[in-house]
């Protein structure tokens, strides 16, 4: 009697103690995210990690962009644009109904666009909605689209987090009790460490859905990162911060390693308007001071793909411009001397705190010594960063930045924009981009875009970063590129 | 016969005060004190609110991120209410704070109570289960080594500890979970479930943060347990006993650990407040949801209205604590009486 108590007490020990995740591996998955979204609403607030977790799972869009950057019908099953380019005509699947129960009709497309483009709107892409003339639902099936100006890329735009179509009675929580079209719904959400995502079971195509939970888990640390793979505790992350480790993962037989491209271009931000760096020599000898490849093996660990412009490989009319300002620390010299400027030459570097940032920040001085330029580096935090550098008083001569949205070469026409660049010609050029309706003449402008800001050396532009995703062996269905950041959850399963 | 020097002082003592003053004076103590706390927390909130706000940036910005457009940050701006005047906005948080309500986190959206009470699940059982093994392994070991006074368990146990405190308590909290976790799977590496599951699930989370906290604070703990047991042996009442025919056991037991309990009670109440407020790094190690880690984002987010009440929460928190502490002299030693602490 005493033996079987005692086996029967071991047992429930061992049964105790063993990993908890090792059981219900089917249908289930955990994730782990290096930042957790404030709030649920991509409409409303900005944060990346609102995205990753809500886009194409709670909320849907009108367009889907692909892990390839193609864009597909999700809930508009086709679409026309007018020649111009200015007014666009979507029409949309029937019979869908939101989590709530509503119905799903171009009301609801109509209310969306309407209240991100309002004067109280907190849309990060406010701008693109006030840009639209007039959104008009003449059928319950059909969205009519007059823009201010020409936009080539609507389609892909619209199928952003910040389109997310949302339930006009819902729309107000949102953030904490998301209502939306897609294949996941809100289980529960314990701030500050996970969060779990519920199959919806009436989704419209809920065969196709796999994972009937999918819990995300939010770790910051590398190295606990790093941890809860190894351990089991989280089956993929997406994006996570390690790439000091990644030998260790590709080495495992249990982890898939995926290193996929991005939008992003990460740049070396020069102060147009500050002097002595309105002198186009001085940034162009600033440019022919950074050996590329070193610096994307100090800031990312080789993890990059060089860029010459503030464009990245893959997308419509790309041209490679890194051969227009190169690696030439003698030229630097030169023009350094040309432009009159005395040597050493002060300048401010302030960084914010990604990893890249403060790593390519040292190799960036280093390489800039070498040239008779001494930047002096500041590291900031990133509201100090937002505050000081990027908005506000734009009180920096470098900085050292990632930016992550896709086509933002209209960044280079702001005049009051941190880059601080003024040019009527590209003004133009860019104009001309948007006005050009046909494919074909938009890349070879494009193409001349690129040149021209490389040739202004405009910033010095770097790199396009790549993302590292370790997932489980066993799962697949996950995107090795994510030209957003998002997470198709619907799209994955188990071997 | 009068036994020892603590029974004898009580009697002395007990002929101060007379038997009807103790209750009004304990009350004129609790009074002070609770005046000294919300002086203590007024000023805390002034400092707190302005340095606060002497950050640059600010929550909407922050919220907005760098790609918003500026129109969509001014409009969040005047909606969380950021763009008032500064002492404005402290009066409304001091009146938020006298009427209960803390108002709303500007990340997240939700209320700051329920955000704090959230955190509190998790920190103050971190928090007790670290004190417990922290006061479990420091006592039987300061006990041991000095009753072992320069014997070979002292020493031994005694090079242990200095290890101990110079161990970080991150670096051991990664070695616990690379052989727990990741080598032999019995826990997992980080995380908290919550109590939703039932107990065990909880605990078993927190056991490897509470042991990488209790190892470096038990080794400080049995180092001041250690001598202050060794201050207390070298007193004339233990010879006193000794020599009327107690066996030294007894003598350890009965009188000296009572007597040397004061300044290990204070260690313990410093370590306490510690563990509460001060575990941020354990916390991220285990990617806790703590209150250290609730403060570290809400300062980075410019989240201030979280930030301000989250330190004046561990403020009072602290200052409970102590009194607490202070009570537990005048409990573990009656020569100490309380009203005049």
């Amino acid at each position: 009697m005493l033996k079987r108590l005692t086996i029967i007490a071991l047992a429930a020990l061992v049964a105790a103690v063993a990993p908890a995740s090792a059981q219900s591996k089917k249908d289930s998955v955990v994730v782990g995210m290096t930042l957790e979204p404030p709030g649920l609403d991509p409409t409303s607030a900005a944060a990346a990690a609102i995205a990753e977790v809500t886009l194409y799972n709670v909320y849907e869009t009108l367009t889907k962009i692909n892990e390839d950057g193609s864009v597909s019908p999700l809930l508009a099953s086709s679409w026309k644009a007018s020649s111009d380019l200015k007014s666009y005509t979507f029409k949309l699947v029937k019979g869908v109904k939101f989590q709530n129960g509503e119905a799903f009709d171009s009301a609801a497309v109509k209310f969306s666009f309407e209240r991100a483009g309002a004067a109280n709107s907190t849309n990060k892409d406010k701008a693109l909605f006030q840009a639209m003339e007039q959104v008009a639902a003449p059928d319950a099936e059909t969205i009519e689209i007059k823009l201010k100006h020409s936009e080539p890329n609507l389609p892909f735009l619209l199928g952003q987090a910040t389109a997310s179509i949302v339930e006009p009675k819902s729309a107000p929580t949102n953030a904490t009790q998301p209502v939306g079209t897609g294949p996941y719904t809100l289980g529960a959400w314990a701030k500050g460490s996970s969060l779990t995502l519920n199959k919806w079971p009436d989704y419209r195509n809920a065969a196709a859905v796999k994972l009937s939970k999918v819990t995300i888990r939010f770790i910051s640390d590398p190295a606990a990162q790093v941890a809860a793979l190894l351990s089991g505790d989280v089956d993929a992350f997406p994006r996570g911060t390690s790439a000091r480790t990644l030998a260790q993962f590709k080495a495992d037989p249990r982890f898939t390693v995926l290193i996929g491209g991005s939008k992003a271009k990460t740049i070396v931000t020069i102060n147009n308007k500050k002097k002595p760096l309105d002198d186009v020599r001085v940034r162009r000898a600033i440019l022919a001071a950074i050996d590329r490849k070193a610096m994307i093996e100090g800031a990312v660990d080789g993890l990059g793909t060089p860029i010459g412009s503030f464009y990245v490989p893959g997308s419509l009319g790309y041209v490679d411009t890194t051969d227009i300002n190169p690696y030439d620390p003698e030229k630097a010299k030169k023009l350094l001397a040309e432009a009159g400027v005395t040597t050493p030459l002060q300048l401010s570097l302030r960084l914010p705190p990604p990893a890249y940032a403060r790593q390519g920040g040292e190799v960036l001085a280093a390489q800039l010594a070498k040239v008779g330029i001494v930047a002096k580096i500041e590291n900031l935090e990133w509201a100090a960063w937002l505050s000081q550098v990027f908005n506000g008083p734009h009180d920096f001569d470098l900085t050292i930045v990632s930016h992550v949205e896709p086509f933002d070469l209209v960044k280079f026409t702001e005049k009051n924009y941190y880059f601080g660049y003024q040019s009527e010609a590209f003004d133009k050029l860019y104009q001309s981009i948007v006005d050009t309706p046909d494919e074909a003449g938009r890349a070879k402008l494009l193409g001349d875009a690129q040149r021209m800001l490389a040739t202004d050396a405009a910033a010095g532009f770097l790199f396009q970063p790549q993302w590292i995703t370790i997932i489980n062996k066993k799962l697949k269905g996950v995107w090795k590129d994510v030209p957003q950041f998002e997470n198709d959850f619907a799209s994955w399963s188990w071997e | 016969m009068q036994a020892t020097g603590l029974h004898q002082n009580r009697k002395l003592w007990n002929v101060r005060p007379p038997k009807t003053g103790v209750p009004a004076r304990m009350s004129v103590f609790l009074l002070r004190r609770c005046l000294t706390l919300l002086a203590t927390l007024v000023g805390a909130s002034l400092i707190i609110f302005l340095v606060l706000d002497a950050l640059p940036g600010n929550a909407a910005q922050m919220l907005m991120g760098a790609d918003a457009s500026p129109d969509a940050v001014r409009a969040l701006t005047v909606k969380l209410g950021l763009d008032q005047p500064l002492a404005l906005r402290y009066l409304h948080w001091l009146g938020g704070l006298v009427s209960g309500n803390l108002g709303n986190s500007y990340a997240y959206g939700t209320p700051v109570a329920e955000l704090i009470g959230e955190r509190l699940t998790m920190t103050i059982p971190l928090a007790i289960l670290a004190m417990g093994l922290t006061t479990v392994l420091a006592l039987a070991a300061g006990i041991y080594t000095a009753a072992n006074h320069n014997r070979i368990g002292d020493v031994g146990v005694m090079s242990l500890t200095q290890i101990g405190i110079a161990l970080p308590n991150f670096w051991f909290a990664i070695l616990l979970i690379l052989l727990f976790a990741v080598k032999l799977q019995w826990l997992s590496a980080g995380g908290f479930p919550g109590w939703e599951d039932g107990i065990w699930p909880g605990l078993r989370s927190l056991l490897l943060p509470a042991v990488a906290l209790a190892v470096v604070q038990a080794a400080i703990l049995a180092r001041v347990t250690r001598s202050a047991v060794l201050d207390v042996l070298r007193e004339d009442f233990v010879r006193t006993a000794r020599a009327k025919g107690l066996t030294k056991r007894e003598v350890l037991w009965q009188h000296v650990l009572r007597n040397a309990m004061i300044p290990v009670l204070t260690v313990m109440g410093l370590q306490f407040a510690n563990l509460l407020a001060g575990t941020i790094v354990i916390e991220n190690v285990f990617y806790l949801p703590g209150l250290g880690r609730l403060i570290f984002q809400s300062i980075a987010n410019r989240d201030l209205i979280v930030v301000r009440n989250c330190v004046m929460l561990l403020a009072a928190m602290v200052i409970v604590v102590n009194f607490v502490v202070d009570v537990l002299y005048a409990v573990i030693d009656p020569r100490i009486k309380v009203h005049e602490l």
